[in-house]
């Protein structure tokens, strides 16, 4: 899996049930790229981290502000600096589960 | 104190100064009507649709900025809200929309008259919550308010299972209602920059919209243009924000603009866009679009900062807070020059009405309705050829007296919209432009107009066609007139009468000029159908896709 000109964005969202439709359906909706995604419960539970692997272009700025718009979503950082491998060896996990 | 949910929520909406709900019962939201029955204060409008029972809250909270309330049950009365909401979505209405729900235990198993009216609405409210229990309906109401108002304005809809509704509580004390937030802050360092820019600007534009509207700035935007002599063009959204026979105001631009007004905005060098979105109707072409300009934004959604013009100097904020201090900031300038340009420009493509042999010219029909109505009234269109008539030759005069559906244009809202205007303001007269088509979308309407003898005066542009589909066909589909034209044409005074409303037919305009006054004399809702040649078509005209610059007509 190629990872040039990708990069993850972080999210910390509330943790309910609706919050991955809104994060994936914005996605859907104006028509950006999704790559990967990992989430997972923080804390004791009320919040998640969702980490986001996109296309790092000139939409970014878009889908930023966009995510920041969303009421469960509390924070959205882009991480250019996270090792975005582990998306590199999830995808090795799913291909080789075939 | 120990309440049930539904009684939690009536009590919460009367605390938020809500006194009016429009909507519909049924199986899922009867707890909260059975509690909205002992409500002293708030006053239930049954509609017969319940997209007409968005539209109305919209008109309610167009043309006054307060948000408003429709009730729906669950299934098919969610989903028949549905393009209401969206419709609020696109042109940033605040509404709350609170739909009945099957109970907890019942959903995801396919209940009678259950669909997942959560997951229906993540992408065309601003914010959607399914409740889970009675006390989160303390914190859920308030927050759905807030949200509502603040920032971009928009829909939000609350989903309440009926076990929530039903469920009783104890608690001690009410939240505080929810209220609009200010927003005090933006970058004053880009502002200084974006006031240099004015100052040095030859050919300056203001282009401004709906966001200028919503947040109550048209004096500023007028000061701005006198003080530094810049003309100014508004969107369909923006119309009312400069009175229409302002010395400085350059008329809508875009699809439908005058081709003056789109040369001139073509021509400049300095676009000021307040409150806008460069939505494709008002700017053709992008990439064609103002190719010698500068730009400065403002707009309090930071995501329309860059999402389809980058501009030179990008301002997140209010324009009520923003545009005051900006004002301070330019030079007093009279621009005789680009002022004098503009004028020759005028001069060169007249917006001479549009005359027809009969007088009978949709233009010319506006000019004598707007004549004979109140200089206060609040008008109301639909969507189609009408609508983009009214907006060309209607002379608006403030802000929140067009209420038109402009980012969805969803054909239907005219009238229930008119019913909501008419509600929130009982002093005013408001007058519902519409065409043979769109008047069929709500005409059950006119049932909820009788019973509540509101000051509505329905003008129907009556021209056997789903006019600009005809239109379309004609310019850009070798007149292939499929699916336009209406084979049966209703008798809509008669339907009109058998609903209990005046009915007037005017064929003339000798006709037009008897009955204007006869209708316009006395308060109380009336239809007016006019007949007009199906022929004329809505010009100058940008073809969709093309730049502004290349209109037909006009
Ligand atoms: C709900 C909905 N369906 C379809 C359309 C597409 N459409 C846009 S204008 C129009 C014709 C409107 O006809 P009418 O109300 O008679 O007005 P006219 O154009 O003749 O003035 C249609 C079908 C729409 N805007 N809304």
């Amino acid at each position: 899996m190629s990872t040039t000109a990708r990069t993850v964005v972080e999210l910390i969202v509330n943790n309910h049930p609706g919050v991955m439709s809104h994060v994936t359906g914005l996605f859907s909706r104006r028509a950006f790229n999704l790559e990967g995604i990992l989430c997972g419960e923080i804390g004791n539970g009320t919040q998640s981290k969702v980490y986001l692997l996109v296309n790092n272009d000139d939409r970014l700025e878009q889908i930023v502000c966009q995510l920041e718009k969303l009421y469960d979503v509390k924070e959205v950082s882009v991480r250019d600096d996270y090792d975005n491998t582990i998306f590199t060896r999830l995808h090795d996990l799913v291909t080789n589960a075939q | 104190m120990k309440l049930s949910g539904a009684e939690i929520i009536i009590n919460l909406l009367e605390r938020q100064g809500i006194d009016t709900i429009a909507g519909i019962p049924g199986g899922s939201n009867l707890p909260l009507y059975n509690a909205l029955f002992k409500s002293k204060i708030i006053r239930h409008i049954l509609v017969r649709q319940e997209q007409a029972g968005g539209f109305l809250a919209q008109g309610m909270a167009r043309s006054t900025g307060k948000t408003a309330v429709c009730f729906a049950t669950s299934g098919p009365g969610a989903v028949n809200l549905i393009t209401a909401i969206a419709d609020a979505r696109l042109d940033s209405v605040p509404i709350v929309a609170i739909t009945g729900q099957v109970a907890h235990s019942l959903i995801g198993t396919d209940a009678f008259q259950e669909v997942d009216t959560y997951g229906m609405t993540v992408p065309i409210t601003k914010c959607n919550f399914l409740v889970r229990s009675a006390a989160e309906l303390l914190t859920v109401i308030p927050e759905a308010f807030r949200i509502a108002a603040s920032g971009r304005p928009g829909p939000v809809l609350i989903d309440v299972p009926k076990d929530v509704q039903l469920q009783q509580i104890e608690f001690n004390t009410w939240p505080q209602p929810g209220k609009k937030e200010g927003l005090a802050y933006f970058d004053n360092d880009a502002l200084l920059r974006a006031a240099a820019m004015i100052n040095e600007a030859k050919r300056p534009v203001i282009y401004a919209g709906g966001g200028a509207m919503y947040s109550g700035i048209s004096k500023e935007v007028i000061k701005l243009a006198e003080k530094n002599g810049i003309p100014a063009t508004l969107t369909l959204m923006g119309l009312g924000l400069m009175p229409h026979d302002h010395p400085l105001y350059l008329g809508m631009l875009g699809m439908h603009g005058a081709r003056y007004t789109n040369n001139i905005v073509h021509e400049s060098d300095l676009l000021i866009a307040l409150g806008v979105r460069f939505d494709d109707r008002a700017t053709g072409k992008l990439a064609e679009f103002c190719p010698s300009a500068k730009v400065i934004h403002i707009d309090i959604d930071k995501s329309e900062i860059g999402k389809l013009r980058r501009p030179e100097v990008g301002i997140t904020g209010d324009l009520a807070a923003v545009l005051p201090v900006l004002v301070d900031l330019v030079g007093a300038d009279k621009r005789e020059e680009w002022v004098k340009r503009v004028e020759t420009e005028k001069q060169k493509y007249p917006w001479s009405s549009q005359n027809a042999d009969d007088g009978m010219h949709p233009l010319e029909i506006i000019k004598e309705i707007a004549a004979a109505s109140n200089d206060d009234a609040i008008v109301t269109t639909d969507v189609g050829q009408h609508q983009m008539w009214v907006a060309q030759g209607y002379p608006v005069k403030s802000p929140r007296t067009l209420l038109s559906s402009g980012g969805l244009g969803t054909m239907g809202f005219g009238l229930p919209a008119a019913l909501g205007a008419a509600l929130a303001n009982p002093k005013k007269q408001v007058i519902c432009f519409t065409g043979d088509g769109s008047i069929l979308m709500n005409i059950q309407e006119l049932a909820t107009l009788d019973e509540h003898k509101l000051n509505v005066k329905i003008i129907l542009f009556n021209n056997g066609y789903l006019g600009l589909v005809r239109q379309q066909q004609e310019l850009f589909f070798e007149k292939n007139y499929i699916a336009s034209h209406f084979k049966s044409n209703p008798n809509f005074t008669a339907i009109a009468e058998g609903f209990g409303i005046e009915a007037y037919q005017v064929d003339s305009i000798g006709d037009l000029k008897t009955t204007l006054p006869l209708v316009m004399a006395k308060d109380g809702p009336a239809l007016i159908n006019i007949y007009v040649d199906h022929t004329h078509n809505v010009l100058p005209m940008v073809p969709p896709g093309a730049a502004n610059l290349q209109m037909i007509g006009g």
